[in-house]
């Protein structure tokens, strides 16, 4: 009996051991996969150019933040950061300020065409931006704010007012509508009710949206690219600037990458517990 | 949920109407506007009806440019979804790892577009690229730049990369909201690892997989920075997908007939595709009675 109890245990531990076994391995491939690129630009980064031409290695030889010192000292470099923190944080505030009462709407009201009208929204976060870099360049031209920090806050709202929504609205839903109800009976007004009550019962789904705002506006080039030339020029366009008559500086480009991923890894740090069911937009 | 029929609530609705109207519908019907006309500069336009479209939908480019982004869309949704999937069960379900998992994994979402496609650019050199250069001693002519075959390798594991992670922190979503209650319950039935995927796992995820699906659909059949930054839609035309192409006839060469229809045709295939997706979701939302 013993034996046979022992080779039971024996043999389901064989069995537990490599699927443990299997999905660790499968994870640290798949976050090694995720890293080895981004450690390559960070490498990169701290080399000189002439030892990333002069020869393949693995990690620096002769670390130097001599890449990073050009960008945070040329005005001309570092601009391009505040620039685009600049219209990030405008977009961002906008999308909010105008997607929470829309999104309270649409999650405890029914009124005329309220439908299509979600889904109208949802199709502006469908547009290829492709498709509005021209005529974008066209009304903001005409309308003199071309090359603003504006100009690109309110072009990003094309597609982040309709996502802030979404996410927004799925986080209301789960708020019970009882809560709305004993407020105005207790004689809040709506704002009030709304500012005091609601929006710390959702604070998690307003930092999802804000987290979601931040990240499309920060990554999009297309958009802001056509709509700034230089005073509201984006550190993603300046980042072209490396390449010279010289060819390319492959250190500076590497060190201008690699600072444009520290406000994103900064700003998932902060929201990393509420990432998962950001993600799903509120809906799990 | 009970929802009040109340008219009123379009007052709260206004702010984002007037703002998306500003941002959407004007850039819009200029689209429009260009695409049933003709000018030869000076603002003078002629009525052209039809024609810009007539020429986009018979024009060989257009055809074999919707069909590289078919291919591309198809081949990372084949990859991304199922890849996904299995990250999310592989991931630690709570704990210290759970975070450091979800942070690393969201890294690349947070990368500007162009600095991914920056990075792969790089990685995919034979002389300086961690990539390129392995491939390369391990005695394969790689060559991104030339062969076809190469650079549709790296523009789709450039997406993978950068993309998967997505789907797979959707996915992981879905499996957190399942109740510890029915895994004992197939456990108590004795459920294999596959019936429990299959009957417990993958009905619950079914939500969120549906919105991973939409999301990685649009932004995969919208996708122009990275591959333009990769291989600049080359070698010859391999790479360029519909909007590389929309963005040289537009920007470049300033065809705005031909190019606004073109951009109208695109709009309203995503819209099509994505409207089927939609109304699925919303099916399944009121199946499950929410």
């Amino acid at each position: 009996m013993a034996v046979t109890t022992d080779s039971y245990a024996a043999s389901a531990r064989s069995f537990a051991l490599p699927k443990i076994r299997t999905r660790h391995v499968i994870m640290v491939l798949y976050l090694a996969f995720m890293l080895i690129p981004i450690y390559w630009l960070i490498k990169m980064s701290l080399q000189t150019n002439r030892e990333i031409m002069g020869g393949f290695t693995l990690w620096p030889q002769n670390p130097t933040l001599d890449n990073f010192r050009t960008i945070l000292t040329d005005r001309s470099w570092y601009i391009g950061y505040i620039n685009s923190i600049t219209y990030v944080v405008m977009n961002t505030v906008l999308s909010l300020a105008v997607a929470l009462p829309a999104a309270y709407a649409f999650s405890r009201y029914r009124f005329l065409g309220d439908k299509h009208l979600f889904f109208w929204l949802l199709t502006n976060r469908m547009a290829p931006p492709a498709v509005f870099a021209l005529p974008f360049f066209q009304l903001y031209s005409s309308v003199g704010l071309f090359d603003t920090h504006i100009a690109v806050a309110l072009a990003h709202t094309l597609f982040n007012v309709p996502l802030a929504v979404w996410i927004l609205e799925g986080f209301m839903r789960g708020v019970p509508k009882e809560i709305d109800e004993t407020a105005y009976i207790d004689g809040y007004s709506f704002p009030r009710f709304f500012v005091k009550i609601f929006m710390p019962l959702i604070a998690s789904g307003i930092g999802v949206a804000a987290f979601f705002c931040f990240m499309f506006s920060w990554v999009e080039l297309l958009l802001s690219r056509t709509l700034t030339a230089v005073n509201a020029q984006p550190i993603a366009s300046i980042m072209t600037r490396t390449v010279g008559a010289s060819g390319i500086d492959w250190g500076v480009l590497a060190a201008a990458g690699v600072l444009t991923i520290v406000p994103g890894a900064l700003v998932i740090y902060f929201v990393r517990n509420y990432i998962a069911k950001g993600f799903a937009l509120g809906r799990v | 949920m009970d929802k009040i029929q109340n008219n009123k609530a379009w007052f709260l609705v206004l702010p984002v109407l007037v703002l998306v109207a500003f941002s959407a519908v004007i850039p819009l019907m200029t689209v429009v506007n260009y695409s049933v006309q003709d000018t030869f500069g000076n603002n003078v336009f002629f009525w052209e009806g039809l024609t810009w479209f007539q020429d986009v939908l018979t024009s060989r480019q257009v055809h074999s440019a919707l069909g590289r982004q078919l291919m591309f869309s198809g081949i990372i949704l084949a990859i991304q979804i199922p890849l996904g999937i299995l990250i999310a069960l592989c991931m630690p379900k709570r704990g210290v790892w759970a975070s450091v998992c979800l942070v690393l994994m969201a890294l690349p979402l947070l990368i500007p577009w162009n600095v991914v496609g920056t990075i792969w650019q790089i990685l995919g050199r034979t002389d300086i690229g961690a990539l390129g250069y392995t491939l390369n001693s391990l005695g394969i002519n790689w060559n991104y730049s030339r062969n076809p075959v190469h650079a549709w390798i790296i523009v789709v594991t450039m997406d993978v990369w950068h993309w998967t992670s997505l789907v797979a922190l959707l996915a992981y979503a879905g499996l957190q909201s399942i109740p510890q209650a029915y895994y004992q319950a197939a456990k108590i039935d004795q459920a294999s690892r596959w019936k429990v995927f299959r009957y417990i796992e993958l009905p619950k995820m079914q939500g969120v997989l549906l919105i991973a699906i939409l999301l990685r659909f649009m932004d995969s059949f919208m996708i122009y920075t990275e591959p333009f930054v990769v291989t600049g839609g080359g070698p010859g035309t391999a790479t360029s997908f519909l909007s590389i192409d929309l963005v040289k006839m537009a920007l470049g060469q300033f065809d705005l007939g031909p190019a606004a229809a073109f951009s109208i045709m695109y709009f309203l295939v995503i819209l099509l595709v994505s409207w089927v997706f939609y109304t699925v979701m919303t099916n399944l939302d009121k199946a499950e009675g929410r």
